[in-house]
């Protein structure tokens, strides 16, 4: 039993956005996996919800043009089994497909997993990596920022109360040629949190290395990208020296903590080892594909 | 033969198609529901207790306290009654208590008309502590001076006991050719069955009190209520229905009295308490925590000599098994290696943890994990195979344990280990995984151990079984022997089946045990069941054949000797002609006018043997030395447990063991921090493996046939789980060159040991 006061169940998203500016207490609920979650250890902040399960705008998989749009509603199951998804962006269903178990899957959301702020977010790599623009939707309309900057904080994200994350469009143009692999490293297999995660894009030109986007889970408060380790890789051929070069300019890029889940000495090594495999993975597969 | 044959199991269609009911599923009109409100310090005095915003709460119809209990207190293992005071369990618990020595302690129970209420009911009782120190590990509690957790006794040491026979075990050391010494550590795991406990209470008049609950040991709750509530034992009855799990957890009296106290308290309306998942972690049972000292002496040729082991076995804040745990270990251990002498020093000691209780293995797991490293360590020493310097050294038929003198009159481990050295083509992958050097290296390790079939001499052993002949001719089979999910039900069926010559789709064999109406047997446990039980059901046989045959000759004018039941009929001196079906003699039972009585028979054995079972596990494991992580290729376990029931049966008890057993070697620990607060209290953050971390599970059997036992059984119930731990850790030793002396080797575990060896 949950200690619900009050679950209204939007119609569409702009009666979400209405609902939530008529309840301001009221917070949203999709496929539930973490709102329900705090229901069952008596968080007080969610009391009452707006419903979204299932609204069909937040499910569109669209691609027009080189824009490929993915509905925040789609389920990490949907997302896997999407053609588009696996016909460009391969990289993000393999890692909707380490999220917990398939019922988990079955209603877990892109959406919730970027929305809720979590470090350890297992689309958050991939997405950071692919870097779509965030389409919102608010009582003051629609807009678009970077999935870069996305993540504020520990559990934070910009979204301004009242809002409503409806999709991620990706730029295929701009992801041609791009290589891309997640590893998601946890304790066990399956139905776990990722102690790390990693995920690497690498578009080589001949023996060159013309872009590399690096990015971690669980190596820092928020999902991070690796500017300094990509910048000691873009132009150069893909040597063990470079490789070296990548991992030590990574030490600056990334912030792991010790607690009780791990330390910081082994999420270190468990960031540089998944790093350089990553990068090869990706490196291995650019060209392929879109 | 219908003995060694896989019939179906008898609840299959019930559990997988939902009809089967258990304890959750069932309701009474009326029903509250009680949560307990639990300590967040591990070691405290209630200074004060309020508990009027609780009763404010609509809903809440009553909050009672550590006040409110009788000041009596209880044991609550699940061990049958001593007539021997001082063998007797301790009795250490009350109902609720105002001093709390774990995190997640019974401090008030709260009781409202929906399980939501009675929750938030919980979270409003205030209460305030004095605190005192908290003591984790063993130097802690028995340091001179440290605070005593219970005030009957002098320091925290709940039992030491110091066993030798022979008493050579130190002259043994000082001749042997080599002796080697270690210390390991094994960690707390919990049961983690699918069903969590759960039970409720009602009384249906004045007198009685009906508790159904999800339990292993039945007739045992109904003795520990009746303790606890100092009432007498018949006035409670306990009913089990279907069950989801209790790996020993269940052989303990875990909600059955607070839901009994309640419901009593509150004129016998129905008071359910069903624990959350979180709630099983902190509050009911645990495996004891162990750490090992262990020396042993050899010859230099490989002979094992003598061992001398000490341990610290950890029971948490109340005793519950208490010692028992560390004591079956130290006397089922010497049958392993029955020609070399032992001496088994061990300690068990209160600490403001979670209370250790009986777990599959009960004791076993630990100390096999603390010898098997230190012959693997002899191996290395004498550079010797690890195989041949345990086939050297394991029990063969006729050895004497020179531990306790009894000769051993079936042992197969020899076979076993000589079998699964085979099926995992030992040799060939032993010298192929010589002298690897890249990232990720391939190990092959073997471990091996012994165990015993019931509880005997400890316990009294006792197991009953009924028989009924019904009007239609089938039969219905009683046990007291409680199916909780192993399939005791479907084995012990098979062996009426055999035992009567009648069909097994001819019997109805009831699936709930009822205190009041099913004959008397302490429970499921020690691997005991269908050993006790399957004697228990040739002597009730052979009485319900006679009373048959009796019957049928008298009807039928046939002589008694020419009479004979073949596939369910009873039929003449040919074994063949049908003399009448078992329907119309049941008729003529309970209907002739003049002749019969309805059929019944039952009968009780108590046994008076033990005789030991023994298993082995091999694994090939892949160790990604960067990660830190081992990942199981092949695992197989090879079993002697005399004669086997139902392979397929047995195969799945294999299974689930070999899992529990690679979890408790590679995964799962209960973290507790220095407070004595558990941190990883959930099935997120208590990393028990799923179907994705476990290899293809192989087992195979040689099934060498008991003498003392009229089918040839011996046990299967706990062994599976007992060696896999340390055959992975001689595996990662062997992929490696590191030995990792502590379990489970979690990567952060193997991160610790691949960073001290420079890798």
């Amino acid at each position: 039993m949950f200690d619900i006061h009050n679950l209204y169940k939007a119609k569409s998203v702009a009666d979400a956005i209405k609902l939530l500016s008529e309840h301001p207490e009221a917070r949203l609920i999709a496929g539930g996996t973490d709102v329900l979650v705090k229901l069952r250890h008596f968080d007080d902040k969610f009391h009452h919800l707006v419903d979204i399960h299932d609204l069909p705008e937040l499910k569109a998989v669209r691609l027009e043009g080189d824009t490929l749009a993915l509905g925040a509603g789609l389920t990490f199951t949907e997302t896997m089994n999407a053609p588009e998804v696996r016909k460009y962006i391969p990289v993000l269903g393999e890692a909707s497909s380490t999220v917990a178990g398939p019922q988990i899957r079955n209603m877990g959301t892109i959406g919730g997993n970027i929305a809720n702020g979590a470090t350890s977010a297992d689309t958050a790599a991939p997405m950071l990596v692919l870097e779509p623009e965030i389409l919102i939707n608010g009582p003051g309309g629609r807009r678009n920022v970077s999935i870069k900057g996305f993540h504020t904080g520990p559990g934070q994200v910009a979204l301004e109360p009242g809002e409503v994350l409806g999709a991620f469009a990706f730029d295929l143009k701009a992801l041609k040629g791009l290589g891309a692999a997640y590893y998601k490293y946890a304790m066990r297999s399956a139905m776990d949190i990722a102690t790390i995660g990693c995920a690497a894009g690498v578009k080589m030109e001949g023996d060159k290395v013309a872009d590399l986007r690096l990015a971690l889970t669980v190596a820092a408060p928020t999902p991070i990208r690796c500017p300094a380790a990509e910048a000691a890789g873009i132009g150069q051929s893909l040597t063990e020296s470079t490789m070296k070069k990548i991992l030590d300019a990574l030490e600056t890029d990334i912030k792991p903590r010790t607690s009780w889940r791990a330390s910081k000495e082994f999420r270190t090594r468990i960031i540089k080892t998944l790093a350089e495999r990553m990068i090869y993975a990706a490196a291995n597969r650019s060209g392929e594909g879109a | 033969m219908i003995i060694g044959t896989s019939p179906n199991r008898l609840d299959a269609v019930a559990k997988v198609s939902g009809k089967a009911r258990y304890t959750e599923d069932l309701t009474l009109p009326g029903m509250r529901h009680a949560v307990l409100v639990r300590s967040h310090i591990a070691h405290g005095l209630v200074k004060s207790i309020d508990t009027k915003a609780a009763l404010a709460l609509p809903g809440v119809e009553a909050v009672f306290t550590f006040e409110d209990v009788p000041d009596t207190l209880y044991p609550t293992a699940g061990h049958p009654y001593n007539l021997v005071i001082e063998k007797r369990d301790v009795s250490d618990r009350r109902l609720l208590t105002s001093h709390v020595r774990h995190y997640g302690d019974d401090v008030a129970v709260v009781v409202a008309r929906d399980p939501l209420t009675a929750a938030k009911g919980a979270q409003l009782v205030k209460v305030e502590y004095e605190e005192l120190p908290v003591l984790i590990g063993y130097k802690e509690a028995l340091a001179p001076g440290a605070t005593v957790l219970h005030e009957f006794m002098d320091n925290n040491v709940l039992r030491h006991s110091v066993i030798e026979h022979g008493g050579r075990v130190d002259e043994l050391m000082k001749e042997a050719e080599l002796v080697l010494e270690g210390v390991y550590h094994t960690p707390i795991v919990q049961h983690c069955h699918m069903e969590t406990a759960v039970s409720y209470a009602y009384m249906d008049d004045d007198d009685h009190i009906v508790i159904v609950s999800s339990t292993q040991i039945p007739q045992i709750v109904r003795r520990v209520v009746g303790q606890a509530l100092d009432i007498p034992w018949s006035r409670v009855r306990v009913i089990k229905p279907y069950l989801g799990g209790g790996f020993g957890n269940k052989q303990d009296v875990l909600v059955e009295p607070i839901a009994a106290f309640c419901s009593w308290k509150m004129g016998g309306v129905p008071v359910q308490v069903a624990l959350s998942r979180e709630e099983c972690f902190t509050s009911t049972r645990t495996r004891h925590r162990f750490d090992g000292q262990i020396k042993m002496g050899l010859k230099k040729d490989g002979t094992f000599t003598a061992f001398d082991v000490k341990v610290w076995s950890q029971t948490g804040a109340y005793a519950s098994h208490g010692h028992s745990i560390a004591g079956a270990a130290g006397s089922k251990s010497p049958y392993l290696y029955p020609r070399a002498a032992m001496r088994y020093d061990a300690t068990t000691y209160y600490a403001n943890v979670p209370s250790a209780g009986a777990m599959r293995g009960y004791g076993q797991p630990q100390v096999t994990f603390i010898m098997d490293c230190l012959v693997e360590e002899a191996a290395h020493a004498l550079k010797m195979d690890p195989l041949e310097l345990r086939l050297k050294n394991v029990a063969r038929v006729g050895d004497v344990c020179q531990f306790n003198h009894h000769t051993i009159h079936a042992a197969g481990i020899y076979e076993a280990l000589t079998r699964g050295g085979e099926l995992i083509d030992w040799r060939k992958k032993r010298e192929a995984y010589k002298n690897q050097t890249g990232p990720v290296r391939r190990g092959l390790g073997v471990a091996c151990c012994s165990y015993g079939s019931n509880t005997y001499p400890a316990a009294v052993e006792l197991a009953g079984a009924r028989l009924i002949l019904n009007q239609d001719g089938r039969v219905t089979l009683a046990m007291g022997a409680t199916e909780i999910g192993q399939g005791a039900d479907t084995a012990l069926t098979q062996i009426a089946s055999e035992a009567l010559g009648i069909p097994m789709d001819q019997f109805n064999t009831v699936t709930i045990q009822d205190t009041d109406h099913t004959p008397f047997d302490t429970g499921a446990y020690a691997s005991r069941q269908t050993y006790t039980s399957s004697t228990a059901i040739a002597d009730a046989a052979r009485q319900f054949k006679d009373k048959i045959l009796d019957l049928a000759a008298l009807i039928s004018g046939v002589p008694r000797s020419a009479l004979s039941i073949n596939g369910g009929n009873i039929v003449g001196s040919d074994g063949e002609h049908l003399v009448m079906t078992l329907g119309e003699l049941a008729m003529q039972s309970y209907y002739n006018i003049d002749f019969g009585n309805p059929i019944v028979s039952e009968a009780t054995h108590k046994t008076r043997q033990n005789p030991p079972v023994y298993c082995c596990t091999f694994v090939d494991v892949e160790v990604d030395v960067p990660l830190c992580r081992v990942t199981v290729k092949e695992a197989w376990n090879v079993h002697d447990s005399g004669r086997i029931v139902n392979p397929k049966l047995a195969s799945g008890q294999v299974h689930g063991g070999m899992g529990m057993g690679l979890g408790m070697a590679l995964y799962e620990e209960m973290l507790i921090d220095e407070k004595g607060k558990v941190l990883n209290d959930n099935l997120l953050d208590y990393k028990m493996p799923t179907i994705m971390d476990l290899p293809d599970l192989d087992c195979a059997f040689v099934e060498v046939p008991d003498p003392t036992n009229p089918y040839g059984i011996r046990a299967l119930g706990e062994p599976p789980l007992v060696s896999p731990a340390p055959a992975v850790r001689n595996a990662v030793w062997h992929a490696t060159g590191v030995k990792v002396d502590e379990i489970p080797i979690t990567p952060k575990v193997l991160f610790r040991y691949l960073e001290k060896a420079g890798m």
